[in-house]
């Protein structure tokens, strides 16, 4: 943190180098180098690894269906990446994205197919689709929130509270779409909602793609967040306590409630990943249809050094390994869940850069960014 | 402070933390409601010493693992180590004990070999997942909660692929079955009764777990140096206590707990394995670590609460069709379900007695 008045150019270059390696070369060394030991356990396994990858790549930019497809799995990841990224930034670990998420999709889905019949008419889309939209977000803040409040209220950790609020949320949806929300059709064995009103549905972005107007809103989310993150009192508020919580104190904030809404935007941001999907993608909630954004979210928010472009960036790479992993596996017999692999991978060598440093020889900074704190924080 | 506290002192205050009277009695009426609650469901069916006995069968058994992870995360907590990576070690050697054990039956061992073999896979690769934390958070100086997410997350990769990979394509090889019942001498003969002394090698191995690690952290030198280590890092360093090997030691045999905890989903309790099984019971035996207050037999108490849930809800299953008009939420299993997880984030709230942590756990170690 010292910056002495004596720097000169000289050092100056070197702290611009320094920024740019923690910032674009780690995490780019740290994706290639993940890369390269999934191929390793590709071939242990009976693989060929030239041809997943090439498969892989096929999937996710080889034509415009496969960018549309690429498009569409970044889109929740753009959401829950941010979600991750702003608690960290207000010092706050939300292993929750997948509850939030889970959680805001049900309650979308039930106001865009319960709505109009409980009014007894049918809604004008410039009223419902934003009211389902907003109710996801909501019911995703209220699922962030409880943690955030248990934290600030008695030091609960958020960490296990919100793995928590994760299995609470499945066991709810499952009751719930195996239940009181369950599609009545005569037709129906699925776990799943009936589908949601026309009035209540985002169309596709260009005619005859699954691509929809989702990923325009996240990028446009990920812009609002650098913007509230960075240029509003508040977002300077939050980055001040995630930093230095007692310092945070001392210059007069209410810590207890920047966590608590630390929290209910993560949520919130979680949530509308759920959201979006109901009302721009699938129509309706199922059950089991998020498996393992919420983990992922983590890993982008890591990779994506916690800031809305580097996580726009590392969501679109793990939107493209999930849309190539089909042709992959179609290819080369190779299980989709190889890329689950290849994520964790990444995350191991981005949270712990000092490995890549390591490999590659690259020195480190003096100073150190603080994540996350044990239980007493 | 608690380097200048004295060993008389601190043994006290060992044995304070052990007779917490409120928690204790706590804990000991909420498994008294949950029994309660099943008893009078069932007593239409069955005699209630039957009922009662069959429960605390059932929540010896399924509070097995969240003793383990509890153990698991007492040594390396207590060493100053965060550890929420107990979900995935536990998953990660149900996976790799089960695999041992199925293929060791294939080379033609006996069964009984090949799964006294497979849980020391297991332990085994607790250890290995223990070393990989062990290596981020103590000598790279990794976020211990990162570093432990990372494993989670490693863990649910690696099996969910693996297990893709070798039993997908329709070749499942027959697993040896599920580790052989221990009688307990005399106790697993009384009448009714006996039941509860009925358990599987794991179970046992974990109550007795309980009391060594008691004795292990409190009346060795090792504890000593373990608690002094998670307590006063410096002081411990000053006094010639190497702090990084009594961090990783302690760090691995929590691994090796875990792991044995991991065997047994696959091998004591199903033998089969499946993705994602461990279901957050790493997670709840964390929980139940902080309840117990860092010690092994209040952690030991919360598992046992967290089983005792768990074990209403398996039987409320099976009275299902006894449950009074007007209790409907009782047959819904989603909905008892819950009720360990809601216990958690109770249990985390301190509002029955603060705990305190050990004072330099989560802190990387910088000599």
């Amino acid at each position: 943190m010292s910056s002495s008045p004596e720097s000169h150019s000289g050092s100056k270059l070197i702290q611009i180098w320094q920024a740019i390696t923690r910032t674009v070369l780690i995490p780019v060394l740290a994706v290639f180098t993940a890369l390269i030991i999934n191929a390793i356990i590709i071939r242990v396994s009976g693989g060929d690894p030239i041809l997943a990858y090439l498969g892989l790549w096929e999937g996710a930019f080889g034509s415009p269906k496969a960018i549309s497809e690429t498009l569409v799995w970044s889109t929740p990841y753009i959401f829950a990446g941010l979600s991750v990224a702003l608690a960290f930034k207000g010092g706050l670990f939300n292993i929750g994205a997948e509850g939030q998420l889970s959680f805001g999709a049900l309650i979308s889905a039930w106001i865009g197919f319960a709505l109009p019949k409980l009014l007894g008419t049918s809604l004008p889309w410039i009223i419902h689709l934003p009211l389902a939209l907003f109710g996801g977000i909501l019911a995703g803040a209220l699922w962030g929130a409880i943690p955030g409040w248990l934290k600030a209220r008695t030091g609960g950790h958020e960490v296990i509270n919100t793995i928590m609020m994760n299995y609470i949320a499945v066991l709810l949806t499952s009751f719930l779409l195996n239940g009181p929300l369950k599609d009545p059709n005569p037709f129906n064995v699925i776990a799943r909602t009936p589908e949601i009103a026309e009035s209540a549905r985002l169309t596709p972005l260009i005619e005859g793609f699954r691509v929809h107007w989702g990923i325009v809103i996240a990028l446009l989310i990920a812009f609002a967040v650098w913007w509230f993150l960075w240029k509003t009192t508040l977002g300077f508020e939050i980055r001040t306590v995630g930093a230095n919580p007692d310092a945070a104190k001392y210059a007069g904030i209410n810590v207890s409630r920047i966590i608590v809404l630390t929290m209910s935007l993560a949520g919130g941001l979680a949530g509308m990943a759920g959201a979006v999907e109901v009302i721009a993608l699938n129509y309706r909630q199922e059950l089991g249809f998020s498996i393992g954004y919420g983990f992922d979210a983590i890993a982008i928010a890591l990779l994506g050094r916690s800031h809305p472009l580097g996580v726009v960036l590392a969501a679109i790479l793990f939107g493209a390994m999930r849309s190539g992993a089909t042709r992959m596996q179609f290819l080369t017999q190779i299980p989709v869940d190889i890329i689950s692999v290849v994520q964790a991978l990444i995350l191991l060598l981005v949270a712990a850069e000092e490995i890549v440093r390591f490999i590659y020889r690259i020195k480190a900074p003096k100073e150190t960014v603080v994540l996350t704190r044990g239980w007493g924080g | 402070m608690a380097a200048q506290t004295s060993t008389a002192g601190d043994r006290l205050r060992s044995i304070l933390r052990v007779a917490d009277l409120g928690r204790f009695g706590m804990i000991i009426l909420l498994i008294i409601v949950l029994m309660g609650v099943v008893a009078l469901v069932g007593a239409k069916e069955n005699r209630v010493e039957v009922i009662l006995a069959s429960f605390l069968a059932t929540l010896f058994s399924v509070a097995t693992p969240l003793t383990l992870g509890a153990l698991s995360g007492i040594y390396c907590e207590r060493a100053g180590v965060v550890n929420i990576a107990i979900e995935g070690m536990m998953l990660g050697s149900a996976f790799f004990g089960f695999i041992a054990s199925i293929y060791l039956k294939q080379a033609g061992l006996s069964d009984q070999m090949s799964l006294w073999l497979g849980v020391a896979a297991a332990i085994l690769t607790g250890a290995l997942f223990a070393l990989l934390h062990a290596v981020l958070s103590i000598t790279f100086k990794v976020d211990q909660i990162i570093s432990g997410t990372v494993i989670n997350i490693l863990a649910i990769g690696i099996t969910g692929y693996l297990n893709r990979q070798l039993f997908f394509q329709g070749n499942v090889p027959h697993a040896p079955g599920v580790l052989p019942v221990i009688h307990i001498p005399f106790l697993a003969d009384l009448p009714v009764f006996g039941k509860i002394f009925q358990q599987q090698p794991v179970a046992v191995a974990a109550v007795l777990l309980v009391a060594i690690t008691h004795f292990v952290l409190f009346y060795t030198p090792w504890g000593l140096h373990t608690r002094a280590v998670g307590e006063h890092p410096k002081a411990a360093d000053t006094v010639g206590i190497n702090v990084y090997f009594v961090r990783y030691a302690n760090v691995l045999i929590g691994g090796m707990i875990a792991g044995l905890g991991g065997a047994y989903f696959t091998l004591e309790s199903v033998p089969s394995f499946e993705p994602l099984m461990t279901n957050g019971r790493g997670f709840i035996s964390l929980a139940a670590m902080i309840f117990g207050n860092w010690s092994p037999f209040g952690a030991w108490a919360a598992t046992l609460l967290f089983g005792a849930a768990q074990a209403m809800q398996i039987n409320l299953q099976y009275y299902s069709t006894s449950i009074p008009e007007g209790l409907d939420f009782l047959k819904k299993s989603q909905i008892v379900g819950m009720i360990p997880y809601i216990l958690t984030m109770f249990a985390l709230t301190g509002i029955v007695g603060r705990t305190t942590p050990p004072v330099a756990d989560g802190q990387p170690y910088e000599k």
